[in-house]
């Protein structure tokens, strides 16, 4: 059975059901536990948990990814909460220091089951430290697991997964995508970590989307099929592992691939999947892989300055257009 | 009132400022033998890693823990088993007071595969769960809300576990150890603090570091009961850690202990990169009372234990060390082809 459930309902349903189904599962963080997280990501858990699983921490986020590694490490599944993916900044050493390479430094005797939750993205005006979308950063890290999930049931499906995936995944939610709304099933269930989704088939040009950039390229496909062009749009999902394989099936049968992300172009995750096509697919492909993210600027501000920042649908189809004018 | 500044002690050497006598009642037997067992363990290990370095036996670095060993002795003396500990970039010491094998541990220096990290680790990163030591870290404070972490978890189970982390006078400077600090003040947590307050920060002296004297001071900042003690006796460190540890089981929440101790060998290695940043005279001074000489003298002159049972702790743990030394040189190099084992669980 399906019901149709906001981004973050079903975030906080999945969280729920994997803290029900597992005593060893808890939550720490600012603001979780009485306010349930400043965007209702937690909601309801501290009444049903209590205060031993729902832990309210002070402002000090090394410490509070600190205790989920050392915790972790100790056989319990720690939800560590970083309100904003900016704040990385402050507690980047247990993420990509500790977190990360615990395993394979100590000789592969320790496991390190923590889930990291954080909110990313731009769009709501919240300027340059609380606007990030940062998973660049953390993929090119060994030892971490980073997902972006784009639907409700992703964002039910992948906080399980996490959860129980044996090593550290950063589950980051997109800030505008909290309200969207979509079928979710009611029963707890895992969306594996590591395969891409097709979200919509097509034959004359691949968009793969990372997070909300799914949206627009969903529209941007909707539009382009009234001009008689066929897009196949391609979520990953989970950018670390990355599913080549799917892309490059995909790019296999249609030679030409854009990839989009509102993170800034350079140094971005579609450069990593822009090298792995041509590497696996350069024979089939038809034009250059096109690349769209945002400017190498920090995320501006004004509501104008930030439209014009982030890829939009407008941009995703001309791009498409380019790539099919090459011949 | 604004507190005046402190005037410039940046010439100051430290200096033992304890009863060269001793200010602890003698124990008795077992535990004087147990904790000199643990000192002398630490001393050989270190003296033997330190001159296999120098001769380029080992690759990397190695950051010694000779005139130290009080404090992790004394300290990990209280623990059990099932209690957990952090270590620091200094780690040889705890590791081995807490009961690590001496072959896996010269084996992971050699990097070979029959090391603790097989060869993924090296001297800073040795960890054995099966003894509750969580692991040396070479980031000065990361450990400290590690521990934190592993003291939530021992609460989080009720299984009457403390968790101690061990860092430098140096690491009280760094914000995880006050974010951890509170954090485990603010959740009652248990959990006990112990620095090793060597007076060094790598090459920079206490004096230059901070203004306080004492880093126990921080602890109150955190609402968190201190105590100072003699670093360089293991009675003495051994009696406020206890105090520290059995608070922190019966639920009383986290402590900090300071041990005032001292560090003979370089920052990095033994001789080290021969920077001119302390004296001979103070090297010496610190070396009049030396651990392991202060507690066999005090024993032995109290009649607690006779001199042939230190002696021969001294010939068995010299014996162990020669043949874990042996079984590391004998150990395979890891193979290349196996490079990515361990990066991920599966």
């Amino acid at each position: 059975m399906t019901r149709t459930l906001t981004y973050v309902k079903a975030f906080n349903e999945g969280l729920a059901q994997v803290m029900r189904d597992d005593d060893d599962v808890f939550v720490a963080g600012e603001d979780v536990a009485g306010y349930g997280g400043v965007f209702h990501m937690f909601d309801g858990l501290l009444s049903e948990f209590g205060p031993r699983r729902v832990v309210d921490t002070p402002i000090s986020e090394a410490a509070i990814i600190g205790l989920g590694v050392g915790a972790a490490a100790r056989g319990l599944r720690p939800v560590c909460d970083l309100m904003f993916m900016d704040f990385l900044g402050v507690c980047m050493d247990q993420v990509v220091n500790q977190a990360a390479k615990m395993k394979f430094m100590y000789g592969g005797s320790v496991k390190v089951p923590l889930t990291i939750t954080t909110a990313a993205g731009a769009g709501l005006g919240a300027a340059a430290q609380h606007s990030q979308s940062l998973e660049a950063w953390l993929a090119h890290t060994p030892g971490l697991k980073v997902v972006m999930p784009a639907t409700p049931a992703d964002a039910k499906g992948m906080i399980i997964s996490a959860v129980r995936d044996d090593n550290p995944v950063i589950v980051m939610l997109n800030k505008v995508l909290l309200g969207s709304k979509g079928e979710v099933p009611e029963e707890l269930y895992e969306t594996p970590i590591g395969k891409a989704a097709t979200l919509r088939t097509g034959d004359d040009v691949t968009v793969v989307a990372l997070g909300r950039m799914t949206v627009e390229a969903l529209a941007a496909a909707e539009e382009l099929a009234a001009d008689g062009v066929s897009v196949e749009v391609i979520d990953p999902r989970s950018v670390q592992p990355l599913d080549t394989d799917t892309i490059v099936a995909s790019v296999g049968r249609t030679n030409r691939v854009l990839v989009v992300h509102e993170a800034v172009r350079f140094g971005g995750i579609g450069a990593e999947i822009a090298a792995q096509v041509q590497e696996a697919a350069f024979d089939y492909l038809d034009a250059p892989v096109l690349r769209l993210g945002a400017p190498f600027t920090p995320v501006p501000f004004s509501p104008v300055l930030e439209r014009a920042y982030i890829p939009d649908r407008t941009r995703i189809a001309d791009g498409c257009r380019r790539l099919l004018e090459r011949r | 009132m604004t507190r005046a500044a402190t005037a410039d002690q940046s010439s100051r050497p430290t200096q033992p400022a304890v009863d060269p006598a001793g200010t602890t009642e003698i124990p008795e037997a077992s535990v004087l033998l147990d904790l000199h067992r643990r000192m002398v363990r630490i001393r050989v290990f270190e003296t033997e890693a330190g001159r296999l370095m120098e001769s380029g036996l080992l690759p990397g670095f190695l950051h010694l823990y000779v005139g130290q060993e009080a404090v992790a002795a004394g300290a990990i003396s209280t623990l059990r088993d099932s209690d957990q500990i952090t270590s620091t970039h200094r780690g040889h010491g705890h590791a081995v007071a807490k009961g690590a094998d001496f072959r896996q541990m010269f084996a992971e220096l050699y990097g070979r595969v029959d090391g603790y990290c097989h060869g993924r680790g090296g001297s800073m990163h040795i960890n054995d769960l099966s003894i509750g030591m969580l692991g040396a870290n070479g980031i000065v404070g990361a450990g400290i809300p590690i521990a934190v972490g592993a003291a939530f978890a021992g609460a989080y189970r009720s299984d009457g576990s403390v968790a101690m982390a061990f860092f430098g006078d140096g690491a009280s400077n760094i914000g995880s150890f006050h974010e951890a600090a509170n954090l485990a003040a603010v959740l009652h947590l248990p959990v006990v603090f112990v620095c090793e307050n060597n007076g060094y920060a790598e090459f920079t002296p206490q004096a230059r570091h901070m203004l306080l004297t004492d880093v126990a001071d921080r602890a109150a900042a955190y609402g968190m009961p201190s105590e100072i003690c003699d670093g360089m006796d293991a009675v003495a460190v051994r009696a406020a850690t206890l105090r520290a540890v059995d608070r922190a089981r019966a639920g009383g929440g986290p402590t900090m202990v300071e041990a005032k101790t001292y560090r003979y060998y370089d920052h990095q290695g033994v001789k080290g990169l021969r920077i001119a940043y302390r004296t001979q005279e103070e090297i010496d001074a610190w070396k009049e009372r030396d651990a392991i000489k202060l507690l066999e003298s005090r024993a032995t002159a109290a009649g607690a234990v006779p001199p042939e049972q230190f002696a021969a702790i001294w010939e068995q743990t010299r014996a162990e060390t020669a043949a874990a030394v042996a079984f590391a040189e004998a150990s395979p190099e890891p193979d290349p082809a196996d490079i990515a084992r361990g990066v991920y669980s599966e």
